[in-house]
């Protein structure tokens, strides 16, 4: 019988380096790689904010800062600001975000063209990265399914000062222990550049991303 | 060169059994027939205090490739030679920058000069503005900086004739540049991009001259030596 | 539905298709303006880090850390991936991926597929068996769909329509989206494309993918994108197929601690790309209720073979070597007849062929380094480059007028008297050619043969009537000392 595919691209590989790799020994080599790059941000936690300020204004997004008392205060303005009045929230969601006179749906697991009908989207995230302006966004209570973040025209996320880091490295780290959840980073709204380098906003994604972050 | 290495007191020996260190044998997939010049380059300049060489390509190719050769030729006394020779092999103004600490050499030349990167000295030997600092402290030079400094000429070894049209393209980019300066002449450390440039130059009819660093550091009255 | 694909086994030589489209002003003019802004941009967020030059050391050993242990971190990625609800499939060459991206396909009962931009699913020219086999793939990342609307090539591999202008680019959308009056600002054709795919994204039930990274140990995928259309991809489908080269696997999830830093800034010149998606196997209520990875080979093997190509392997796929390439500047991506082009293409695409096409793709470069300096993991693009170089002069044997005209010189440089004689020879043998100018000085218009391609646009100075030898020799006879050693 000839061989299947699987052994026979196995057996190249490993005529090809002349040894068997086992994963203990490469275990071990990986552990010796150099990692001669910045892990950790130095910093005071204002700077760090500032930073992520100054990377999401970068990607146009808007930032509000508000107190943990004054969130749903700042919700409600966010969304007056862009007049938002049909809001998909994610299940898990607390219900202390949610100002009067908004009319939000619950993601139950809607349908593609429902999803499609819903002006915005308002969710947590699991942390944000300052160096990047990045919001890392899990299938966890708060934040929901990734195609709940994508289909709506307009995201609102609320992201609490306290899961703010520095750095990709910080970044990853955290996130180690929760990598095999759906994940998803978010770097400015949807963008393109694919017509003379001309950057673009809004594709397919969400054309207007705000962040609120509480203190 | 050799006049200012004497005007810096230097003893200057010219082996005359040299000729080729086999870069474009090598470069355009001629191993085979690189290996022996390496062995010849060796046999040649072995017990120098230094090799001084005029084109940065050429110590690129040393660097970069003969350790790998002479791993290929396998001989142990040829590799040992090697590793005793290749510190002391310097490009020119690698030579007096890094090695001398100099950069004012005791030149005039009172005209107006651009200076041409080469992508070896640049990129592979790692000069930096090395070359830079010893022109600023020529006297009377008016040295003006050209657009896309670390731009490649074009020429490129056997690139320039096998692709003779991108390389002109190139070419033609750099010698714009140059012509945009509106200076006199322009110099690098690298002989076969001077020459690919002058090349250039001469085919538009266009009085610009190239001039090889050493000319420059070498002049003592403001006369170009050809 | 596609034009004419670029194949290297079919394409012509570099400096042929270079010629054709060096008359091209418009996409000369298109790709030097791309390349500009996207190489300014890359300097600028390269230059904030500092620690730059430690994340390239360190993202090139970790790649060649990788392909030491490939069979490892595969089965890894396969048993992880697997155990996630994925399902794992193998494919020794382009073909067989066909194959089963094919069959997968009808068994989901589809006859459409929405597909994000994967250069690996060019590389094998997938869309052209799909349509063959009555499936009609939609591309959904910007530049593809301009390229697929308008039956071109993929030039650049983050970039694939940096050749063409905002008029051309309308031209194509009012003649396929039949959209007569569509504005020619990039807003409104953006705003186009979202219209004409959104109805796609929210129908289509089959996605096809490719994958920046595989991840052996949770056995996840990373896509890295900019638009959107790959989340909507990845999301909407019930059923979900990427296709992926082995190289593309990475250790450990850690690791895109490195690359998702290396990658954005080298590719796009952004601190982070607008989205990264990061899944494993299947995610109940969220996403595909099926999904399948395509492991394929397709010569990569070969070149894992190859002690010194190997580190070809190690390339992320990031476009700045084209960018930074003046070569690729001056002709654009199609000279090279392959989708990979530029210095990558240079390397990857004969060693793809198993150097059977392509031989004058290594030839397509002066070596001047700028790809090695820029890219992100560090391969050392002249030294592939030279390698190939010496694989395509042992193939063209001995004899060529090149070989004989190479070993004569190497002849020549094995001796000093031949040197010297040679000298000589060349003086008398110039004189025909040798015509003075206006300052009396010797100049060649024009050389025969292999070496015609110089004079067309450059003279050559004859050679000097006193070499440095003579020089030398004089001097030391008048000072009485001896010629040197
Ligand atoms: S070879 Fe390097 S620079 Fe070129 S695409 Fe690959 S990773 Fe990027």
């Amino acid at each position: 019988m000839a061989t299947d595919a699987r052994t026979a691209i196995l057996s190249k590989i490993r005529s090809a380096l002349g040894t068997k790799a086992t994963p203990e020994a490469a275990a071990a080599a990986w552990a010796g790689l150099p990692r001669d790059y910045v892990r950790v941000s130095t910093g005071t936690k204002s700077e760090l904010i500032e930073r992520l300020i100054d990377r999401l204004h970068d990607y146009d997004a808007q930032v509000l800062e508000v107190e943990a008392t004054d969130l749903k205060a700042g919700v409600a303005k966010m969304l007056t600001a862009r007049g938002a009045t049909k809001m998909l929230i994610p299940l898990g969601l607390s219900n202390a975000l949610l100002p009067e006179g908004v009319d939000f749906t619950v993601d139950t697991g809607l349908s593609a063209a429902e999803l499609d009908a819903c002006g915005g989207v308002l969710t947590e995230a699991t942390l944000a990265i300052a160096e990047t302006g990045s919001l890392v966004l899990q299938n966890v209570a708060g934040q929901g399914r990734r195609a709940g973040s994508l289909v709506p025209d307009y995201h609102l996320c609320v992201v609490d000062v306290a899961k703010v880091v520095g750095t990709v490295p910080e970044a990853i780290s955290a996130l180690q222990a929760t990598a095999g959840l759906a994940t998803t980073f978010i770097s400015g709204p949807s963008a393109t550049a694919d017509i003379e380098m001309t950057r673009i906003k809004g594709v397919h994604g969400p054309r207007f991303l705000d962040v609120i972050l509480v203190h | 060169m050799v006049r200012v290495l004497e005007r810096l007191g230097h003893t200057v020996e010219f082996p005359a059994g040299q000729t080729c260190c086999g870069q474009m044998h090598y470069n355009t997939g001629y191993q085979a027939e690189a290996m022996p010049l390496l062995e010849r380059f060796v046999a040649q300049f072995k017990g120098a205090e230094a090799v001084v060489v005029p084109s940065s390509s050429c110590v690129a190719m040393m660097r970069d490739h003969y350790p790998i050769m002479a791993e290929h030729i396998g001989k142990p006394e040829l590799t040992a030679e090697l590793n005793k020779l290749l510190p002391n092999v310097y490009e020119f103004s690698e030579f007096l920058t890094k090695r001398l600490g100099l950069t004012d050499v005791g030149a005039y030349y009172p005209h107006k000069v651009t200076y041409h990167a080469s992508c070896h000295g640049l990129r592979n030997l790692g000069l930096g503005d090395g070359p830079q600092q010893l022109l600023r402290a020529v006297k009377g030079i008016d040295l003006v900086e050209i657009a896309g400094l670390e731009q490649c000429c074009g020429f490129g070894g056997t690139f320039a004739v096998k692709n003779a049209e991108v390389s002109s393209a190139m070419l033609a980019e750099k010698t714009n540049a140059i012509l945009n300066t509106k200076a006199e002449a322009c110099t690098a450390c690298d002989n076969s991009c001077l020459m690919h440039i002058q090349g250039a130059l001469h085919r538009q009819r266009t009085p610009v001259r190239t001039i090889h660093l050493a000319e420059i550091l070498a002049s003592e009255d403001g006369a170009v030596i050809a | 539905m596609s034009g004419t694909a670029l194949d290297p086994r079919t394409a012509p030589t570099f400096p042929m298709a270079a010629h054709k489209l060096m008359g091209d002003t418009q996409l000369r003019k298109n790709v030097r303006h791309a390349t500009d802004v996207i190489q300014n941009k890359r300097a600028k967020v390269v230059g904030e880090m500092p620690d730059w030059q430690g994340l390239r050391e360190a993202g090139k050993s970790l790649r060649e850390h990788t392909m030491k242990h490939l069979d490892v971190y595969l089965e890894q990625f396969e048993r992880n991936c697997t155990a996630a609800g994925g399902v794992v499939h193998w494919a020794r060459n382009g073909e067989e991926a066909k194959r089963i991206v094919i069959d997968l396909v009808k068994a989901s009962g589809s006859n459409e597929v929405i597909k994000i931009k994967s250069m690996t699913t060019e590389e094998i020219q997938l869309n052209t068996a799909l349509e063959a086999a009555g499936i009609r793939p939609y591309e959904t990342d910007l530049a593809e769909l301009i390229i697929q609307l308008g039956k071109d090539q993929p030039s650049h591999i983050v970039v694939p329509a940096l050749h063409k202008n905002r008029q051309q680019i309308r031209e194509i959308f009012q003649r396929e989206m039949n959209l007569p009056d569509l504005g020619n600002t990039p807003q409104d054709l953006a705003d186009a494309a979202r219209l004409f795919l959104r109805e796609k994204f929210l129908k289509v039930k089959t996605g096809v993918s490719g994958a920046n990274f595989l991840i052996a140990e949770t056995g996840g995928v990373c896509v890295v994108e900019s638009e959107g259309n790959g989340r909507m991809c990845l999301t909407l489908p019930e059923t979900l197929i990427t296709i992926a080269g082995i190289d593309k696997v990475v250790p450990r999830f850690q690791d895109l601690e490195v690359l998702l830093q290396l990658l954005p800034r080298s590719a796009t010149g952004e601190r982070m790309n607008p989205y990264n998606s990061v899944w494993t196997g299947v995610h109940p209520g969220d996403g595909p209720k099926a999904f399948h990875v395509i492991l394929m080979d397709n010569a990569r093997t070969e070149i894992l073979a190859d002690e010194e190509g190997r580190q070809t392997l190690n390339c992320i796929r990031c476009g700045a070597c084209q960018n930074a390439c003046p070569v690729y500047r001056q002709t654009g991506g199609h000279a090279y007849g392959s989708v990979y082009a530029g210095p990558i293409g240079a390397i990857l695409t004969p060693q793809l062929q198993e150097m059977h096409h392509a031989q004058t793709l290594p030839y397509a470069s002066s070596l001047c380094g700028a790809c090695y300096e820029v890219c992100p993991v560090k391969i050392n693009i002249p030294e592939v480059l030279i390698h190939l170089r010496n694989k395509v002069v042992k193939q063209n044997g001995p004899f060529g007028p090149e070989a004989l005209a190479m070993r004569g010189m190497a002849m020549i440089f094995r001796s000093e008297a031949r040197f010297r004689a040679a000298q000589r020879f060349g003086r008398m043998a110039e004189t025909p050619l040798v015509r003075k100018d206006g300052n009396g000085e010797g100049w060649i218009g024009w050389l025969p043969g292999l070496l015609g391609g110089w004079t067309q646009v450059r003279d050559l100075q004859e050679m000097p009537k006193e070499t440095f030898r003579d020089w030398w020799e004089k001097r030391a006879d008048a000072k009485g000392g001896k010629h040197g050693n």
